[in-house]
């Protein structure tokens, strides 16, 4: 670790909350419908489609209507995926997936998971690239943040029974947020280096007379809104690895900031629709701190290097290069792992299966925290604001009173259906992997002997049920068995959290607003946030460690004795 | 139920046309008229002809060139259907090793690179697989430990090769962000046009 390498870490953190405050509060204005400056757009869409924005839904209309869109989302793509062969804008000519994989990538990128079981230049065309994969970062994004809307209307008032439009959000953030945001986002990637093209790959002569053939396509755009819509499937197979998709340091500090921003934003829109924003602040204090400390290890880790190959020869000067590109640096890698993790965002940099031991563990254990620190456009807040409802009904218990969260009172069915929700995670990630781990047919994906094959296997349902979609990249993920479950693990994930959360919003809507007492515990303190943070620690984090023991930890272990498989 | 599927169908319907190809679109003519460069993808022409990407590495195996970092990626092998064979530089199908920390292969290989490339200790980037495969810098380490072998190959001196990877060199980005670096591609070119300079 270096101190320039902490300087560009506090640099690019630094201008990301600098951006997210404006941006929380625009984003509020958003949602109260106070922005309007496509209205005319609006208006067509909300008349084709028959949509009376200001038509009130409670959280079982607004929930349905939500399953609707992803419904249609995933019919359309799973379609134009299976039939690309048949459809324009293929230059390179590429068949239509089969059923298994078409299936598994359709439910991954309207899950906002974007887990790739294919290799983007390798397998997709322009028009699947564009109209499906780049339409899905934009209206899963826009769902995930519709729902933390709903889920924050929900404080707003005592005796509500409506928790807004969801057609009317999910338009007006598509519009005024994730559509100009990727524009101006999408240039400046283009300035710094990204193709936007739809010349068919371009045929060079090397100097030394060899022939190579040159991936490329509308990279840019596509890339602007994976990040921004804490996406993270990758226009190419290596993600932002790619010298296309990650041309530059700068372009990698961009993308850190696009894929921050809007979950960091999100926090401080929640102290706005509250009408207290040091409650945003506290939870984006809590989702900074983790973000720091995950950056911290695995930049210690991966830039002290893996002591066999030091022993064999290797200058440790540069820090562990297998699967890393030069330009970028250990410092900017660390970054990008602990945010691409932290935010369900799952764009990667860098290769994780190569990383040592612990610092390929810190971004496993940051998903199975359960995508919050700060999670995914939107899914981060309904996520954080379920922990909190957990941390005060923990206060509670402390102290022999009835839990209150922003002057809703937390009482058992709240906390029944949090836990039911916080359950979905480990009961998802832990099941399946079992299974996997004995079936034959799974365990031949496995590339790695020892406890990395096991970690691989792990941190694929991890990633899947996280909706993160970074991956150890070693395994063979495009077979039917994992196509299937990992597809399975994305839905649990996705839609079998949100529907307890949305009860759960439900439920609190329409408790009476009490004001603040001398008995109040204050959620916007030092101590809430510690709280807080241990909480999701605890009920994050701690049913995974057998697991993690037998993984990267043991991996570690081994290696330091100076095993290898 | 069935007054859901109007709003679903209707809205995705429109979003496709317009953030599926209106936008793409549009961005693609104006990024073409106004930085047609970066959005056609960096290439390189010498002489009327393709040559490469400013961003994407090749591979050099001759002497007289400076060797870019190991490349995991491969091609289809069309003796064997259905598997495939190292090809590196293929950027047509980017891929890094995945190999893991505690690889018994990986450490194998890399006794074989750094034996190549000795003295000990090597620079990391000269004998590890980069995330890309197409990797097109170096690290400074490491085109310094080439600058004997590529100048004994051009019958230059030693010190106009160095000199020359210090013109190329570029260091971090606003004089903060990433590593300092040397590009390959645009190292040897430049080598190329050293020595069509001097000879007589």
């Amino acid at each position: 670790m270096t101190a320039t390498g902490w300087a560009q870490i506090a640099l690019v953190l630094a201008v990301t909350v600098a951006a997210a405050i404006p941006l929380g509060r625009y984003i509020a204005a958003v949602a109260a419908g106070r922005v309007t400056f496509l209205a005319r757009i609006e208006r067509t869409i909300y008349a084709i489609a028959g949509i009376d924005p200001a038509k009130g839904m409670g959280w079982r209309g607004y929930t349905l209507a939500m399953l609707a869109a992803n419904a249609a989302g995933f019919a359309v793509l799973y379609a134009l995926l299976r039939l690309q062969g048949m459809l324009p804008f293929n230059p390179q000519g590429f068949d239509g997936l089969t059923p298994w994989l078409a299936f598994n990538t359709a439910v991954s990128f309207v899950t906002n998971t974007n887990w790739q079981a294919y290799s983007g230049e390798a397998a997709m065309s322009y028009l699947s690239q564009m109209a499906g994969l780049t339409v899905q970062n934009f209206l899963s994004a826009a769902t995930g943040i519709s729902l933390a809307l709903a889920f924050c209307r929900a404080f707003a008032a005592g005796g509500l029974k409506e928790l807004g439009n969801f057609w009317a959000d999910f338009t007006r953030i598509t519009l005024y947020l994730l559509l100009p945001l990727a524009i101006v986002v999408g240039f400046a990637f283009v300035a710094i280096g990204m193709p936007q093209t739809l010349a068919p790959y371009a045929e060079a002569t090397t100097l030394e007379g060899a022939q190579q053939t040159i991936a490329l396509g509308p990279v840019a755009f596509q890339v602007a809104i994976k990040h921004l819509g804490t996406n993270g499937g990758g226009f190419f197979g290596v993600n932002s690895a790619h010298p296309f998709e990650g041309p530059s340091a700068l372009a990698t500090a961009l993308q850190i900031w696009s894929h921050q921003v809007i979950p960091f934003a999100l926090a401080l829109t929640f102290g706005h629709m509250v009408g207290q924003v040091r409650q945003g602040r506290a939870l984006l204090a809590v989702m900074l701190g983790y973000v720091l400390i995950a950056t911290a290890l695995v930049y210690a880790a991966e830039a002290g290097g893996n002591p066999l190959h030091i022993a064999a020869g290797l200058d440790p000067a540069q820090g562990n290069m297998e699967g890393k590109e030069v330009r970028f640096g250990q410092a900017l890698v660390a970054l990008f792992t602990a945010t691409t993790t932290g935010a369900s965002n799952g764009a990667v940099n860098a290769m994780f299966d190569s990383f040592t031991p612990l610092g390929g563990a810190v971004p496993l254990f940051l998903i199975q925290l359960g995508e919050v620190l700060p999670g995914g456009v939107g899914s981060g807040l309904y996520g954080i604001l379920v922990f909190a409802l957990l941390a005060v009904f923990v206060a509670g218990l402390m102290v022999g009173r009835t839990p209150e969260y922003l002057g809703k009172k937390v009482q058992a069915k709240e906390v029944k259906l949090a836990m039911l929700a916080v359950l979905v995670l480990p009961a998802t990630i832990l099941g399946f992997t079992a299974v996997s781990l004995v079936l034959p047919a799974a365990v031949a994906s496995i590339p790695s002997a020892g406890p990395h094959g096991l970690t691989e296997m792990l941190y694929a349902f991890t990633s899947a049920a996280g909706n993160n979609g970074s991956a150890f990249g070693g395994l063979t993920a495009d077979t039917p068995w994992l196509d299937t479950t990992l597809g399975i693990a994305m839905l649990l994930g996705r839609f079998a959290y949100v529907v307890p959360v949305m009860a759960i919003a439900g439920s609190l809507a329409a408790k009476p607003k009490l004001a603040d007492s001398a008995g109040t515990f204050p959620t916007h303190g030092p101590l809430f946030a510690g709280l807080l943070a241990g909480v999701i620690l605890i009920l994050g984090g701690l049913q995974f460690m057998p697991a993690l023991a037998l993984g990267p930890l043991a991996e570690h272990f081994v290696l330091a004795a100076g095993r290898i498989f | 139920m069935i007054s859901l599927l109007r709003p679903a169908l209707a809205t995705v319907g429109i979003f496709t046309l317009l953030l599926g190809l209106a936008a793409p679109l549009t961005m693609t003519g104006i990024a073409g008229a106004v930085l047609p460069q970066q959005a056609g993808g960096s290439l390189i022409e010498h002489d009327g002809r393709v040559i490469g990407s400013a961003l994407i590495g090749q591979d050099f195996t001759e002497a007289r060139y400076f060797h870019p970092r190991p490349s995991a990626t491969t091609e289809a092998d069309p003796d064997n259907a259905g598997s495939t064979r190292a090809a590196p530089y293929n950027a047509a199908a980017s891929a890094a090793s995945q190999a893991g920390p505690s690889s018994a292969a990986l450490l194998e290989t890399l006794r074989g690179r750094i034996a190549e490339a000795g003295p000990a200790p090597v620079p990391a980037d000269a004998v590890t697989a980069s995330a890309s495969g197409l990797d097109p810098d170096i690290s400074l380490e490491n085109a310094a430990r080439q600058v004997a072998r590529v100048a004994q190959a051009r019958r230059l001196p030693e010190q106009r090769v160095a000199a020359l990877v210090t013109a190329t060199a570029e260091g971090p980005e606003l004089g903060l962000l990433g590593e300092a670096r040397v590009n390959v591609l645009r190292l040897n070119l430049a080598l190329d046009r050293l020595t069509a300079a001097s000879r007589p």
